[in-house]
């Protein structure tokens, strides 16, 4: 994607957010809309500060798990991931899954952290979309066309925690709705296997 | 049509009949906006592609990544990057073709410019002064092309050699091939070596993308069905189907909420 036309794109997301501010009751939705920027503001801070640490690897995963926990809806995002089989899970097989699936999901994500190094990510704007609150930000790496990198985020839990990113239009919860899925089924549809499964992978 | 569409701007005379096939196609064009793309995945071919994905699989396994990985060790740094940069360069006059086709000119310009400064100032292309002046590469194909035309995607396709696709964008790709003005136009030395310079411009975007490319292909528990998600929602994205700027603001949206 040209520069030219994300400045284009940005532009009129611009314009949108500003008219959705302008348009609609004044007060709450512009404060949640400056929280949920500054809850991608403070996120993107931490992950800089990891990846320009200069720990080890394994220690970078533990920071990682860290950050995802308090700044990711993960209740909410494992219970997508798992899709419809979540509905015919006991609690006890949730929560089991739940704390397997996010050392999983930090260690798979963590590992692409690595390309991060040496680059900055800047949040650009943010607009309120139905029900949530899509932060944009645009990654700056070494050697690469900047690109895009939405978020987003909802106060359902009670508070202000993101629930999706999405990559150059690649959908995280999309993605692993699709790869739980198919380890579930490997799994014969066994809650317990995989989340065993899900420890080790 | 490519050829045409110069005689129109710098001709002396304007050709009516020309003007008004033009001026037919503009019409054509407004009229008919791609259709959106479905909701749920559409892979009738589903059986042919799981078996194409094995064959890609066993392609990159003993041969691509085998051979990225030599390329990326004995070649240095700037060496991939020169390899990378003439190989973009070569593919600047097919996009210009496509952006004319798709009554784009902005970035036919753009595209145009890019290809003055970097065959030039660049030395043939082997460096990129264009983008560092602010002329990116206004990237496009032929099935971008088919897209503008009001073509809708299609089945998905996973093509030998070539990996995941659609039926529209592989009509692409055989088109983009089969239609390059720099090999219908280079002679015989030069056009292998355009060749040559592609291939290693392969190889080094596999070396480069190794750690994304491995975990999708050997580490997800249904290789296939990742590069068809990533694949589709991608070039969704890219022709401005998805996120901001589209109709459909909020399409691929999941609501972990409301389930």
């Amino acid at each position: 994607m040209s520069r030219m036309e994300f400045t284009r794109r940005g532009f009129g997301t611009a314009l949108m957010a500003g008219v959705a501010v302008t348009a609609l009751p004044r007060g709450a939705m512009a404060l949640d809309l400056a929280s949920a920027r500054s809850l991608i503001d403070s996120a993107i801070a931490d992950v800089n500060a990891v990846i320009n640490s200069g720990k080890a690897e394994a220690a970078m995963f533990t920071e990682f798990e860290r950050i995802f926990a308090k700044y990711a809806d993960v209740a909410a995002i494992a219970r997508s991931a798992l899709g419809p089989a979540a509905r015919q899970a006991s609690a006890a097989q949730m929560k089991a899954f739940t704390a397997a699936y996010q050392g999983y999901i930090s260690r798979k994500y963590g590992r692409r952290f690595r390309e991060f190094i040496g680059g900055r990510i800047e949040v650009v704007d943010a607009k309120p979309l139905k029900s949530y609150f899509e932060v944009m930000s645009v990654a700056h790496l070494r050697g690469e066309a900047p690109f895009d990198l939405r978020w987003h985020v909802s106060n359902k839990s009670g508070r202000d925690l993101f629930f999706n990113i999405i990559i150059e239009g690649v959908n995280m919860l999309a993605s692993e709705r699709e790869e739980i899925g198919a380890m579930l089924k490997q799994q014969k549809g066994d809650i317990g296997a995989l989340t065993t499964a899900l420890k080790s992978a | 049509m490519a050829m045409k569409f110069p005689s129109i701007i710098d001709g002396a005379r304007p050709n009516r009949g020309l003007l008004a096939v033009a001026g037919a196609m503009a019409l054509a064009l407004s009229a008919c906006a791609a259709p959106p793309p479905p909701a749920q995945i559409h892979d009738p071919l589903e059986g042919l592609n799981r078996g194409t994905h094995a064959l890609n699989r066993g392609l990159d396994r003993y041969l691509l990544r085998p051979a990225s990985r030599g390329y990326g060790t004995i070649l240095p740094q700037p060496v991939r990057t020169g390899v990378s940069n003439v190989a973009g360069n070569l593919d600047l006059p097919g996009d210009m073709v496509n952006g004319v086709l798709q009554a784009d000119p902005a970035g036919t310009v753009q595209n145009f410019f890019r290809f003055v400064v970097n065959t030039t100032v660049g030395i043939g292309g082997l460096f990129d002064p264009a983008t560092a002046i602010g002329i990116p590469h206004d990237q496009t194909d032929f099935g971008e092309t088919l897209h503008v035309w009001g073509f809708g995607e299609g089945p998905y396709l996973e093509m030998p050699g070539f990996g995941p696709s659609t039926v529209r964008d592989g009509v692409g790709i055989v088109t983009d091939l089969v239609m390059n003005p720099m090999s219908i136009t280079l002679p015989s030395p030069e056009s292998d070596w355009a060749t040559a310079f592609k291939l290693g411009s392969k190889l080094g975007d596999r070396d480069r993308y190794s750690d994304t490319i491995d975990s999708i292909l050997y580490d997800s528990a249904d290789s296939y069905a990742q590069a068809r998600l990533l694949y589709l929602q991608n070039r969704r994205f890219e022709l401005g189907q998805t996120g901001a700027g589209s109709a459909a603001d909020d399409d691929g949206f999941i609501d972990p909420y409301e389930e």
